[in-house]
């Protein structure tokens, strides 16, 4: 049962104080939207081994949405941040890095 | 006979004796005692039977990996089946009777079963059981079903109660030996949190019955002081009793207290789960001795070594006056000499190694023990009870060299590190040689939250099995700094101290075994799976140990394979022509112990099984007798029955009155959401589907929520209170969920809006009055002007009523002139009284749900979860004058434009009047012609509600119907449970007060 | 118009800690977050500061919680609610913030009597012995949420209010003689 660190209130929460909230920095498309983009929205999703980027909201708290980046395989927590981001912060990407050297965003290698 | 020897006992209390009965019969027993130890003292070596042969079973261990003596223990509301007797303390009193035999425990017939073994080989049931096909559910099943099972399931309610805490530490250290104590000690003097569990009454572990001293100490005084230490620091909590069974992610354990198991009845909780989060964990969770594959080491008398030491050493119990050794290590003649010491007498120790030496080899021979070496057992005599062994060379197939007379056999295949725990969250393990087992490869160790090692192992745990070892181990692996160093990586991790204990691997005794002997070495006891049995799952092509187990069952029985694991796998081993590292473990998941389902409910049980929602009238209506019905965690009247009534009476009742005169209606779990700000407009209009920034104030408007697919997910009424804010009912028991949902969005997508949300659903107590008589009620009441040019239909107003500050909404949801009075909760009860107090003259009746539910029924108004259930489009159920065109956007609007949504041919909502007057059954589908692949007939829409009409008198219904508002009058044909059809007629969903004339007076 | 009154109506239970159900309490909820009268605002309503990252603020029979980042929990005597949300509404006139009368939506409970932290430590899944003084945690107790802090010589916690016979059977259930930890 994982243990979580909520940004906003400070607490480390416990998994049955929070809520999932599944893949994080998904970009919404609405009207307007090609089939294409609009099931990329809302139904495609990664299910990476290794980084992975989730929505949490500390329910049983202070009722926030937060992000977490999370190795599905090994549980470890690379840290967790405020939902109020369209991509993971600096900071987060380089604690990533620094436990998963040449591991990128974009899934791309490092030059 | 085994029997109570008239001195020792370190742990029994000889002045305290305690009575017990085993099968009705009364026994004595110290206290002290395990339940296993008092059956022996008072000779009762057969305690059971196995499961499937029903052979005779005894006492084989001492601790938790006790496959044989399980029990029912108790009676009644205190009867708990497959208790272990090796780990359950004796007290005055206990109740225990054997399992798994029929009529009794000495003759017992299901044993034909052992004499058709051969008939039974591994997989038996898969083989036989297959065809014919139908046989399996009525010939096969109810049989294997009537002889499977060990204990009884109780059949009355516990009589105890149980509960939970949670805990949180920097270091939990399972297991109270001396590895454990000492690690704590090591980590507590850092200043760290630390718990320490131990699974027993006592701490001390193995080391008390195996060793004289401890750093030049006597043992029971080392261990004393320690203790003493540990209890002294404020920042170490002890806990006995207690066994940690399981290791989750980020240092997550499971741990059961057994505070009353030994006192049961004293008003104590009898057990309590901890729930404990560590920083780290380490495991000192010692080693299991393993036996030896042996032909008939299946027979009451064969002990496990180190169980027969515990038992003359701890409570003076001998398993029989003569008893022969039989080992492939030095710890066994550790037993030799322990009998010896009580005056007892050891035949022989059989070694299966070539050569024997050591100081423990060299003190048994010493005492002029008779040492055999390269020798093993052909077979053990007895039935019920050892007789006899006759000796062979291990090296041999089992010719017979003599034969020695004795009561009980001690054997020793090695110890096996306990690594459940280690193993839970993924920790690996290594093979170790030098004492043929697997030990936790420090190296590759479970991750917790930083990605660094989350367990650490010591003493036997980690395959030290010499107390010098252990010691040394514990001060070099360095619990203390290991913890401090949070976040270590796992690859600084070394293995610094290796034992100095050699266990050659002796998988099969003697090693060239024929069949026949092979045959009768039992692996696993419980479930009965012999050498054979692995080799023929071998055979027959079942290389991988996870299948292997499932089909032999190998270590599927209550002891989840603690004695036969290592034995099973090394024997597959062999037969594949592999070796055991390569063949692997089956897996290790939780708990280690089998705990108690009451320990897992906790408190959660009778009345607070759950969290039941009462709303500020709910005492009220109890009191006046009304049904209540489940409304999500909420509990509502269903219906007011009065003496006589039967419920269906009652809703009909309540339906007319409320159409004739005036019914009340508790609607306080309506969800009640404040939106304000000044984006709240822009807010709303893309939460809902319909247009709510232009809602004026003082104005209500009944909007839509969908998700982002575009199916509808909630609808109520929204209030314009001022410029900024609205008021958002959702739908009973949706409050949570929509809140959530404007939430998530106002943070994660438009965390620039300036908006803010507040569930107020509980702050208000809600009283819908509802009826023709509903305006003439609120003016009793008095107060404030409620006529219909003042407080017109869909409006609300601010005032009191009989003194109560209140906020009244024109809206209806039955059709009938309606008002919806919020009250604060607080004044909810009093409001209520009042309302039903001042209707009495007016004809008020409470109505509950169910009438609600004809009436919206009645008036065709559609209901979240009845005519929807997330596959449904406002647009299927003609609210598409909700849906604004306008709109550039709002959730839902995306996903109603798919192909598949727009397409005029969706089922759509329509009513359904049955020709012949009846009601269609709820879950009906609208048959089409011809059937599908599967021969079920078409379909081409289904029921959504379905209700007598008290006001109509007959069924009306709701359905969706392929192509619906365009086949009005047409015939369709319903199914019904019972198998038959049913005709009606598609018709208007509004079957009452089509114009609306009623709700606007 | 009768006196409110609370969910359980002063219910009580003395096992190894003492259980009473107290109220009605006035309760706000206060939802504004870097508004600059802020503190006036507080301190007019309540007579306290605003309180920093989970801390609650307390004056005798008042008290200001901090909820999340932008939200707060105003505590008065019940009949002083009109008055604090007027003086909120005075303070904050023309700034963006949500502040709405809870009292009667809660349900609130003293735990007390040398042993209360064991009661909670079978409900919460939180850390009592490290929480700072006056901290306030918003958790769950066992299945509902609730927020308890410790004051005099024991602990307040709050609940909804359609919950708060679950949470007195879970209290006592807690506080049975007999469990003691």
């Amino acid at each position: 049962m994982l243990t979580l660190e909520c940004p906003y209130c400070g607490v480390k929460a416990c998994e049955t104080e929070l809520s999932p909230g599944y893949e994080a920095h998904l970009k919404r498309f609405g009207p307007g939207s090609t089939p294409e983009e609009f099931e990329a929205y809302m139904f495609a999703r990664k299910n990476p081994k290794g980084v992975h980027f989730e929505r949490w909201r500390h329910t049983y708290g202070c009722g926030k949405w937060f992000l977490a980046a999370r190795c599905t395989a090994t549980l470890e927590v690379f840290g967790t941040y405020p939902a109020q981001v369209s991509g993971p912060p600096p900071e987060i990407i380089a604690k990533i890095q620094a436990r998963r050297p040449g591991w990128t965003p974009d899934g791309k290698a490092t030059a | 006979m085994s029997t109570r020897l008239s001195k020792g006992g370190r742990l029994i209390d000889r002045s305290a004796a305690v009575e017990f009965t085993f099968n009705g019969k009364r026994l004595k027993g110290y206290q002290g005692d395990t339940l296993a130890a008092g059956l022996l003292a008072n000779d009762q070596m057969l305690v059971g039977r196995s499961f499937k042969y029903h052979r005779p079973r005894g006492i084989v261990a001492s601790g938790p990996e006790e496959p044989n003596a399980l029990v029912n223990l108790g009676t009644g509301p205190r009867l708990e089946p497959n208790q272990r007797t090796t780990t359950t303390e004796l007290f005055d009193g206990l109740e225990a009777t054997s399992q798994n035999h029929w009529p009794s425990l000495e003759f017992d017939v299901g044993v034909v079963n052992n004499y058709a073994a051969r008939f039974l080989p591994a997989g038996f049931y898969y083989k036989t059981f297959i065809h014919p096909r139908p046989f399996w559910k009525h010939v096969f099943e109810p049989i294997i079903r009537r002889s499977a099972g060990l204990g009884k399931a109780p059949t009355e309610g516990d009589a105890d109660h149980y509960e939970q805490a949670y805990a949180f530490c920097d270091v939990l250290v399972i297991g109270g030996g001396v590895a454990g104590l000492l690690a704590a000690k090591s980590a507590a003097s850092t200043g760290q949190r630390v718990i320490l569990l131990e699974q027993t009454a006592t701490l001390g572990g193995r080391t008390p019955v195996d060793e004289a001293l401890i750093d030049g100490q006597p043992v029971d005084s080392w261990l004393a002081a320690i203790e003493g230490d540990l209890r002294a620091m404020d920042n170490v909590t002890i806990r006995t009793r207690t066994c940690g069974f399981g290791v989750y992610d980020h240092g997550y354990v499971l741990a059961d207290e057994r505070i009353a198991d030994h006192t049961p009845g004293d008003g104590r909780p009898r057990q309590r789960l901890w729930r404990i989060r560590a920083g780290h964990i380490v495991t000192a969770t010692g080693a299991i001795e393993r036996p030896l594959s042996f032909a008939g080491n299946d027979i009451p008398g064969v002990m496990l070594a180190g169980a027969v030491r515990d038992y003359v050493t701890n409570f003076a119990v001998s398993p029989g006056d003569r008893t022969v050794v039989v080992t492939n290590n030095d710890s066994a003649y550790l037993t030799a000499l322990t009998l010896r010491a009580a005056g007892l007498e050891v035949p022989a120790i059989l070694d299966a190694r070539d050569n024997a030496a050591g100081p423990l080899v060299e003190a048994a021979r010493a005492a002029g023990i008779r040492v055999l070496t390269g020798r093993g057992i052909a077979g053990v005599k007895g039935s019920k009870r050892v007789t006899s062994v006759a000796v062979c060379t291990q090296a041999g197939e089992g010719a017979v060299l003599e034969e020695i007379a004795c009561e009980a056999v001690a054997m020793s295949g090695g110890w096996s590190p306990v690594v459940h725990l280690w193993s839970h969250c993924g920790g690996k393990l290594t093979w170790d040689d030098t004492i043929s087992a697997f030990v936790p490869d420090p190296a590759r160790p479970p991750l917790n939250h930083d990605g660094g090692a989350m367990v650490t192992v010591v003493g036997a745990a980690a395959g030290l099995l010499d107390l010098d070892t252990i010691l040394e181990g514990v001060a070099q692996t360095g619990v203390s700094t290991r913890v401090e160093t949070k976040g270590r990586r796992k690859e600084d991790a070394k293995k610094v101290v290796k034992t100095t204990v050699e266990i050659p691997p002796v998988w099969v005794m003697p090693q060239g075994a024929p069949i026949a002997l092979r045959n009768k070495m039992w692996l696993d006891y419980q479930n009965d799976v012999k050498v054979s049995d692995v080799q023929l799952a071998a055979r027959e092509g079942f290389q991988s140990v996870e299948h292997t187990k499932r089909y032999t069952t190998l270590g599927m029985a209550t002891d989840q394979g603690k004695l036969s694991n290592i034995n099973g796998l090394a024997v597959l081993a062999d037969a594949l022509g592999e070796e055991i590292p390569q063949v692997g473990t089956t897996t290790f998941r939780p708990p280690y112990m089998p705990v108690t389902l009451g320990t897992l409910a906790g408190e959660a049980r009778g009345e607070i099984f759950q969290p039941l929602r009462r709303t500020p009238m709910h005492e009220s209506h109890e009191k006046s007798g009304a049904y209540f019905e489940p409304v999500g965690l909420w509990r509502r009247p269903y219906c007011f029955p009065r003496a006589g009534e039967t419920h269906e009476q009652a809703v009909h009742r309540e339906v007319l009155n409320t159409r004739s005169a005036l019914g009340l209606l508790d609607a306080s779990t309506l969800g009640k959401i404040i939106v304000k700000g000044p984006d709240a407009g822009k807010f709303l209009d893309m939460m809902y589907t319909g247009v709510m920034s232009t809602l004026p104030v003082g104005k209500c408007r009944y909007g839509l929520m969908c998700n982002e697919q575009g199916f509808l997910s909630d609808d109520g009424v929204v209030a314009r209170i001022d410029e900024n804010t609205w008021l958002c009912h959702t739908t009973s028991g949706g409050a949570d969920r929509i809140h959530a949902w404007m939430e998530d969005w106002l943070q994660c997508e438009w965390w620039d809006w300036q908006v803010y949300t507040a569930n107020v659903t509980e702050q208000y107590a809600q009283v819908a009055v509802v009826g023709p008589n509903a305006r003439k009620l609120l003016q009793v009441l008095g107060g404030m002007d409620v006529s219909k040019e003042t407080l017109p239909f869909m409006q609300w107003a601010d005032g009191t009523l009989a003194g109560f500050p209140v906020r009244v909404y024109r809206i209806s949801f039955s059709g009938e002139l309606s008002y919806e009075i919020a009250v604060p909760a607080s004044h909810g009860a009093a409001f209520w009284a009042a309302c039903l107090e001042a209707g009495k003259a007016l004809g008020a009746m409470p109505y509950g749900t169910e009438a609600l539910h004809v009436m919206r029924a009645e008036k065709g108004f559609i209901m979240i979860g009845d005519e929807t259930d997330g596959t449904v489009i406002p647009q299927d159920l003609g609210l598409d004058w909700a849906i604004s065109k306008k709109k550039t956007d709002f959730l839902g609007k995306r996903g109603q434009e798919r192909s598949y949504l727009a397409n005029p041919n969706r089922w759509k909502l329509v009513g359904f009047e049955t020709l012949d007057g009846s009601v269609i059954p709820d879950g009906a589908y609208v048959v089409a012609d011809g059937v599908n692949a599967n021969g079920q007939r078409n379909t081409q829409g289904r029921v959504t509600s379905t209700y007598y009409s008290p006001t109509l008198k007959r069924g009306i219904a709701m359905g969706l119907l392929y192509q619906g508002p365009g086949r009005m009058g047409e015939v369709v044909e319903c199914n019904t449970v019972a198998g038959g059809l049913v005709k009606a007629r598609v018709c208007d969903p509004v079957f009452y007060d089509k114009e609306g004339e009623k709700q606007n007076v | 118009m009768s006196d409110p009154v609370s969910a359980l109506q002063g219910a009580r239970f003395d096992g190894f800690a003492q259980i009473r159900e107290i109220g009605p309490v006035g309760m706000i909820t206060l939802r504004a977050k870097g508004l600059k009268s802020l503190d006036k605002a507080v301190k007019a309503a309540v007579g306290t500061k605003v309180p920093a990252q989970r801390r609650i603020e307390v004056n005798g029979d008042r008290a200001c919680a901090w909820m999340s980042p932008d939200e707060y929990l105003l505590v008065m005597p019940y009949a002083e609610v009109a008055q604090a949300l007027a003086a909120l509404a005075k303070s904050l006139q023309g700034q963006h913030y949500l502040a709405v009368d809870v009292s009667d939506a809660r349900a609130v409970f003293r735990i007390e009597g040398p042993k209360a932290a064991d009661v909670l430590r079978k409900l919460v899944p939180a850390d009592i012995d490290s929480m700072e003084p006056a901290e306030l945690r918003r958790t769950r107790a066992a299945q509902v949420a609730v927020a308890f802090w410790q004051q005099d010589a024991g602990f307040t916690l709050v609940c909804f209010r359609s919950v708060a016979g679950y949470v007195m059977g879970l209290l006592s259930h807690s506080a049975q003689p007999g469990s003691e930890i």
